[in-house]
């Protein structure tokens, strides 16, 4: 792509020229635009998407997807900021040339870390399953072709051999109706996203997919290649950073989705190990009050705790000098060899501090995260105890926490809507005595900073911020007066009530 | 068997390094047939040598390069990591982030401690023969999945040494397979969930999956013999209320479950608490959850409810950190448990039922072996000009060792046939002859 500083006529195509270089509403962005664009397009079509992006991640947490009311939203979104989504409209050429070139730009922005490209894979292909979701059927195959993908359908007889396993594995069969289906037979590691939850029957290393379940395919064909391509953008992102034109624009686009991390640590070294039995239980969130707990009592972590919690404790403001004091001396305290502490488990604190290896600092776990992923097993205390024990053990243990019984039945409630954060939110408020916690949880750290902030009165907590906004490249970036209120900013356009999790926790 | 003692290690491991390591085998299984270039020469190893030290990305050139190091290190531990982009052992001179994991085998390990919450007779690092049978059982249900879902075909299972097993999948597809799908291939082998904070650990749905089928028909050849006998799971109120906490509060609820009826001569009719053992208890149990009416939301009765409890007892409990990284350090079979002195050995999966971890040797047992073998020999006057390989590599076949390393053996063949194959369609794609 060339970027040429004087606005030029685009090229005209004739009619039929035009379809032909988009036949589809929907694509998987396999080649590159190659024409010259101005400058002011560029931003434009960049700022465009990106609103699209991040209103799909807001419909997303807001609404469960794939619902009515999400669909509706999300297309009347992508029909306001005039990119392609319906196959039989009159001119789609200018749509589809927006999402075309858009898409591209945004790789750029978003191929410089892993948070970026995560959170741009994710969005992206949320748009792509919502797009795909109203392709015609009989649009189906010929997009499947045009997009390289090769899916056989199996005979008759060999679905007939099957027709019990498979409609015992797939879901989305609604009864004996396999005669009416394309099956479609695939190998296994092409099937990711439905053969590890068990929604697809698998024989001899192929996986045996109905064509409803196809798309799931699709996304994770796509999620692979978009993933490759960013690493090889990423690649000759130097040369592209180089232009002066380019730089500030990309560089403001990568910063506005993510909100706090909380891994600047703009108070480390103010809290002392003794502090922290008794923070735990006035300011820690329940997750991490648990862990501290099963820490003392068993002198011992096991690494999915050590990694929530040690990490937790950065961002509370502990040095690594403090965090390796801190973990030896109550590992010693379970009769472990002071030596083989430094040769075990050491490391892997200097390493979480960024100070072995990759020299990665890591981040401090979100609530999401925490949630979604690497949930407990046996012997584990990490995860999210709304989320991950049983009703009957966390009402003891609220019970325990000195909870009234009128909060923790609402708790209760909001746990069995899974709003697990909401729920957390409601914990917060009874343990500090307040009406309203006055913030949107989604992260543990946040939830100390908060309880600091109740409970010393409102001091200001010294803490760089960066506004979520969308960039809007005249105005100068905010600053803020105090955390919360760009905590709030950030809240408020995430819209963080968990409903929109619902399809993650259903088998 | 000798009885071990860890502080003779040191002497043990010379002579089990020197006399009886089967470096050939192991050699040929690493090499994969020298197919890809550098291949073995890219294998990282690590090492924990005496008094804790460990040592990672060792490499080696080729087979006597191993034997040289591993009978001078003598190592007491031995793990077996990923193939790199680079020599491991040189890994400092590549530059940053293009030294990279690129291939490994797709490995499980199955620890018994995992199944605490579940088992009567042992706890922690103990295991018995009572409760052995909760590997026999994951050894059958993982290895056919592996099998005939997932199609792969060259599987070696291995006796940890001491309270597990470990499963090393080697087809050259799945070396080469990503963290994300190894995660995947986890998950779809995973059942029970959740950590002492959760009572009831398997929900099913009302469509079964095939492979959840298959896993409870292999359960229940093995139910009635290990959880209702070995375990007596249903044995006192102290047991059977671990039960009893995974059943639905309507069936309980029933009349008759714990309050006991008028009962005949023949003691019919006898409720849950008055059966006599727990077979009795569990035929009782199965009979009230089929006869509830299933209206309730969510409450589920039938036969749901007893394989979910069953597969709570019974079914495999995986690590998936240890199977998802490509770049895990997994400990290397023919290794010596430095706490038992057990060796690391192959489990013949035709024989998987018969396997007991006790009769395993330990490597106080094969040196013993190996000394008795040696004085009778020297009495006979062996012909001394034997090349001291040629001595070494029968060596271990006069031990208890050798129907192990048969067992690895075949496992090699089977490999090597298959690259065979794979290179004989090759070569007839490309139409030479």
């Amino acid at each position: 792509m060339e970027f040429s500083g004087v606005k030029r006529r685009k090229p005209w195509l004739i009619g039929d020229q035009r379809k032909a270089s988009y036949p589809h509403s929907l694509q998987f962005y396999l080649q590159p635009p190659s024409e010259n664009i101005s400058l002011i397009e560029f931003e434009n079509l960049a700022i465009d998407r990106l609103k699209l992006l991040k209103s799909v991640e807001n419909l997303g947490v807001s609404y469960v997807k794939g619902t009515e009311l999400y669909q509706s939203k999300l297309e009347a979104e992508i029909r306001r900021l005039k990119f392609s989504y319906r196959e039989s409209l009159e001119d789609e050429y200018e749509p589809r040339r927006k999402d075309h070139i858009s898409h591209f730009i945004l790789r750029l922005a978003y191929c410089q870390s892993e948070d970026l490209r995560r959170w741009f894979i994710q969005q992206e292909m949320d748009l792509l399953r919502f797009r795909f979701s109203i392709l015609p059927k009989d649009k189906i195959q010929s997009f499947l072709q045009d997009s390289h993908l090769h899916f056989e359908a199996i005979s008759e007889e060999e679905k007939n051999l099957r027709e019990q396993e498979i409609i015992a594995s797939s879901t989305s069969l609604g009864g004996p109706k396999l005669e009416l289906e394309y099956v479609y037979k695939i190998p296994f590691a092409d099937a990711l996203d439905l053969f590890r939850g068990r929604k697809v029957y698998l024989e001899n290393g192929f996986a045996y997919v109905p064509l409803k379940d196809i798309v799931a395919i699709i996304l994770n064909e796509f999620r692979a290649k978009l993933s490759k391509a960013l690493a090889l953008t990423a690649r000759s992102l130097p040369a592209v950073q180089s232009d002066e034109r380019l730089q500030p624009l990309l560089n403001h686009l990568s910063h506005s989705y993510i909100g706090q991390d909380y891994s600047i640590q703009g108070n480390a070294g103010k809290i002392s190990l003794d502090q922290i039995d008794s923070l735990s239980t006035k300011s820690f969130p329940p997750c991490m009050r648990q862990l501290h707990k099963a820490l003392r009592e068993n002198h011992h972590l096991r690494h999915g705790g050590r990694m929530q919690y040690g990490l937790f404790l950065k961002g509370i403001g502990l040095t690594l000098e403090q965090a390796l004091q801190f973990w030896k001396q109550e590992f010693i305290k379970g009769k472990m060899d002071p030596d083989k502490f430094d040769k075990g488990y050491s490391y892997n604190i200097r390493h979480s501090f960024g100070k072995e290896g990759k020299r990665t600092d890591y981040t401090p776990f979100s609530c999401l995260k925490i949630i979604l992923t690497n949930p407990p097993s046996q012997g584990d205390y990490h995860g999210c105890p709304f989320r991950h024990s049983d009703p009957e053990l966390l009402k003891q243990k609220l019970q325990s926490y000195k909870i009234t019984p009128g909060g923790i039945s609402q708790i209760l409630d909001l746990v069995k809507g899974t709003h697990y954060q909401v729920a957390c939110q409601k914990y917060f408020e009874m343990t500090h005595n307040v009406d309203d916690c006055g913030f949107s949880l989604n992260h543990p750290n946040q939830f100390f900073v908060e309880s600091q902030r109740v409970l010393n009165g409102g001091k200001d907590i010294k803490k760089e911020s960066i506004p979520p906004e969308t960039p809007q490249p005249k105005q100068s970036a905010q600053k803020t007066k105090n955390a919360s209120s760009a905590l709030a900013s950030l809240n408020s356009s995430l819209e963080m009530d968990m409903e929109g999790l619902e399809d993650y926790f259903s088998e | 068997m000798e009885p071990f003692d860890p502080a003779e290690l040191p002497e043990l491991l010379k002579l089990y390094y020197r006399r009886l390591f089967p470096y050939a085998q192991y050699y040929r299984w690493l090499n994969y047939g020298g197919v890809v270039k550098n291949y073995f020469q890219h294998r990282e190893f690590s090492f924990t040598l005496k008094d804790d030290i460990y040592i990672r990305y060792q490499s080696f050139n080729n087979q006597s390069d191993l034997e040289k190091e591993m009978q001078k290190m003598n190592p007491y531990k031995i793990d077996i990591g990923a193939v790199y982009s680079h020599r491991p052992n040189q890994h400092n001179t590549v530059k940053l982030g293009a030294f990279q994991a690129q291939e490994k085998e797709l490995v499980f390990d199955i620890d018994m401690t995992d199944y605490d919450d579940v088992r009567r007779c042992c706890s922690s690092a103990d295991i018995c023969s009572k409760c052995w049978t909760l590997m026999t059982m994951a050894i059958r249900i993982i290895d056919r999945a592996l099998k005939e879902d997932f199609g792969f075909k060259h599987r070696l299972w291995v006796y940890s040494g001491r309270r597990g097993v470990h499963c090393w999948v080697c087809d050259e597809s799945v070396r080469k397979l990503s963290s994300a799908v190894r995660s995947g291939i986890v998950e779809y082998l995973s059942l029970v969930k959740g950590g002492q904070d959760v009572k009831k650990k398997v929900h099913l749905s009302e469509n079964v999956h095939p492979f959840v089928r298959k896993s409870i028909s292999i359960i229940k050849k093995y139910f009635e013999g290990y959880a209702l006998v070995g375990q007596d799971i249903l044995e006192n109120k102290e047991s059977w209320d671990k039960i009893l906490a995974l059943v639905p509060e309507n069936i309980l609820s029933q009349d008759h479950f714990y309050v006991s009826l008028q009962y005949n001569e023949k003691g019919d009719h006898f409720n849950f608490q008055k059966h006599h053992s727990s077979l009795q208890r569990w035929e009782y149990l199965k009979k009230a959850a089929s006869q509830c009416p299933s209206n309730i939301k969510n409450e589920k009765c039938g036969p749901w409810l007893e394989w979910e409890i069953m597969l709570q007892y019974c079914f495999p409990r995986l690590d998936i950190n240890v199977s998802k990284g490509i770049n895990h350090l997994l400990k290397s079979p023919f290794s010596v448990h430095p706490k038992t002195g057990r060796i690391s050995v192959p489990i013949d999966l035709q024989k998987v039922d018969q396997f007991d971890p006790f009769a395993v040797p330990t490597i106080s047992s094969i040196c013993h072996e190996l000394d008795a073998i040696f004085t009778s020999e020297a009495e006979k006057e062996e012909n001394q000009a034997e090349s001291d390989i040629k001595h070494r590599t029968r060596d271990y076949k006069k031990t208890s060792l050798a129907p192990y390393v048969k067992v690895f053996e075949q496992f090699l063949e089977n490999l090597d046939k298959s690259r065979k194959g794979e290179l004989l369609k090759k070569s007839d794609l490309q139409k030479d002859f």
